[in-house]
């Protein structure tokens, strides 16, 4: 699949971002005054930019609003529903804290049952696909849930519950990559069963459609980059684990705990740029592609 | 809206037969043609006189090569479109309710009015029939000439889709899928058509009819090797020329 940057920045971020409101929403921390404006301003800027973003890759941005429509079938249009819920009850949560000191604690648990039902129908989105067998599993959305929850952890300062967090999200990206990597070939689709002319002999691919490329192959047969595969599965560990995770062990620091998260962050793009690069469809059979 | 009908009074589709498709692409020509101008924004196409073209088409030829395990090779020409499935995954994953299946006929259609362009429906679609116009920012597919089938301003025998209407071999075929007596069902009966892909899911309306089994050609020619050869050399005029020119110097070749 494209790794198209919108789609990565926007799954990255608004996950950073809707972790951070689900432990703001059940107070922890429960800043209040400036420190909570500043907190609620970072959720947001990152929860709303990664929204923002999403909209980069439409044909037509301007009818967004339509997505609300179809929330009974379309994982898409529940996540727009949650997204705005999420934001909504947040808002004001956030302006209790910030203006009048107040925590509503009911509202914060409904908001951060909303964030996190956010970061769910996200992951289901390319959970639901069966046309890319690597994406159709339960650890997409278990993957996004924890690197969520441990990104928001460590941005509001929550190190006990991030490093669990982080492991668990660590232990399932590697699961999720060994056993991804075979998911297509056990998915019984091939050659044979796409063109049906399995049953003569051995189908192969021996002219294309068009002497130039496509809409399909532009969006679906990308291959850029897959030879570093290896490397970046490494480096996006590093980055997004193997720095945060000791550095969350040594003794609280501001600074520290900065690098930590931006090394996170960072890590975590590295992941999603894999999460779709590395994602095969099916459509890819009729080109003799993958 | 992106619920699919429980059921459609009929399932309006394509046969298309691979032993007969020549693989000349015109049915991708009218397809083009006529969809361009008519219904929804026309088909784009960018840099189309440049290095690298690129558009949007709704019927595409690929040809594939199938070897079996014994005698030659087979070429077989493939058209593809949208095989308007009845379990169709492009339309519950729209979010606005632009793709739909049409409860009366079964044709899955997209309200280029209502769609964002969000290409979702593109990925949920395992067979590459769906296109984001890349002028319009919306998404393409096949209508099965909707605007042709029912067109009353047509003459009757053009009331079928443009790439059915012009195919020159007569390997396309429409019909009422879910109507067991229909031409088409038979056809699809006898000849033993099939579902592309059919462990996805999506029960395709649209049937593929495989290509007939080859006969082999009966050995006539097997005392022609122990024929004597016709000449061995030339004789007459022609020997003497041989002989002339050979005793000019110069090599022979």
């Amino acid at each position: 699949m494209n790794p198209a940057p919108s789609v990565i920045a926007f799954t990255t971020f608004s996950g950073l971002g809707f972790g951070l409101l689900f432990w703001l929403g059940i107070g922890m921390p429960a800043p209040t005054g400036l420190t909570a404006f500043l907190y609620f301003a970072l959720a947001y800027a990152l929860a709303a930019g990664g929204l923002m973003a999403s909209t980069f890759h439409l044909g037509r941005p301007e009818r967004a609003i339509r997505a609300f429509t179809q929330w009974r079938t379309s994982w898409l249009s529940r996540e727009a529903w949650a997204a705005v819920a999420t934001l909504i009850v947040m808002a004001v949560f956030g302006a209790a804290a910030t203006f009048w000191a107040t925590a509503l604690p009911v509202l914060g648990w409904i908001g951060a049952a909303f964030a996190m039902a956010t970061v769910v129908t996200t992951s289901m989105i390319y959970a639901q696909l069966k046309t890319v067998p690597r994406w159709r599993h339960w650890s997409t959305p278990a993957l996004f849930v924890l690197l969520s929850l441990g990104a928001g952890a460590l941005l509001a300062g929550q190190t006990m519950a991030c490093l669990p967090l982080l492991a668990a999200a660590g232990t399932v990206q590697v699961h999720a990559w060994i056993s991804g990597d075979t998911r297509f070939a056990r998915s019984g689709t091939t050659m044979s069963t796409a063109t049906g002319l399995g049953g003569i002999g051995t189908v192969r691919a021996f002219e294309p459609p068009h002497t130039g490329t496509n809409f399909l192959l532009k969006e679906f047969v990308y291959v850029v980059g897959r030879r570093h595969a290896g490397r970046l599965r490494i480096i996006a560990l590093l980055l997004g684990f193997g720095i945060p995770i000791p550095i969350l062990v040594l003794p609280a620091s501001p600074w520290l705990l900065i690098i930590a998260a931006l090394s996170h962050a960072t890590g975590v793009l590295v992941l999603r740029w894999l999460f779709f690069a590395q994602a095969e469809h099916v459509v890819g059979l009729y080109y003799g592609k993958r | 809206m992106t619920e699919l009908p429980f059921a459609t009074t009929r399932k309006l589709g394509l046969v298309i037969d691979l032993d007969t498709c020549v693989g000349c692409h015109a049915c991708v020509v009218s397809c083009k043609g006529w969809n361009t101008e008519n219904y929804g924004v026309p088909l784009s196409d960018q840099d189309p006189f440049g290095a690298t073209p690129s558009g949007t088409f709704l019927n595409r030829v690929h040809s594939y090569e199938v070897q079996p395990d014994h005698g030659a090779a087979q070429l077989i020409h493939f058209p593809k479109s949208c095989l308007h499935c009845e379990d169709a995954p492009c339309v519950t994953v729209c979010p606005t309710g632009a793709s739909y299946k049409r409860a009366e006929d079964g044709i899955v259609l997209v309200n280029e009015e209502a769609c964002i362009g969000c290409s979702l429906c593109a990925w949920a679609c395992p067979y590459g029939a769906r296109e984001l116009d890349q002028a319009a920012g919306v998404m393409k597919k096949c209508t099965l000439c909707v605007d042709r089938i029912y067109n009353e301003n047509l003459p009757e025998e053009d009331r079928v889709p443009a790439c059915v209407r012009t195919c020159p071999s007569g390997a396309r075929h429409f019909g009422d899928l879910g109507d067991a007596e229909s031409d088409v069902s038979v056809l699809v009966a006898k000849r033993g058509g099939f579902d592309l892909m059919p462990e996805q899911g999506t029960k395709p309306v649209n049937k593929y009819l495989p290509p007939r089994l080859k006969d082999v050609a009966p050995q006539i020619d097997i005392l022609a090797p122990f024929l004597e050869p016709v000449s061995k050399g030339p004789k007459g005029f022609l020997g003497w020329l041989d002989r002339a020119l050979s005793a000019l110097p110069g090599e022979d070749r």
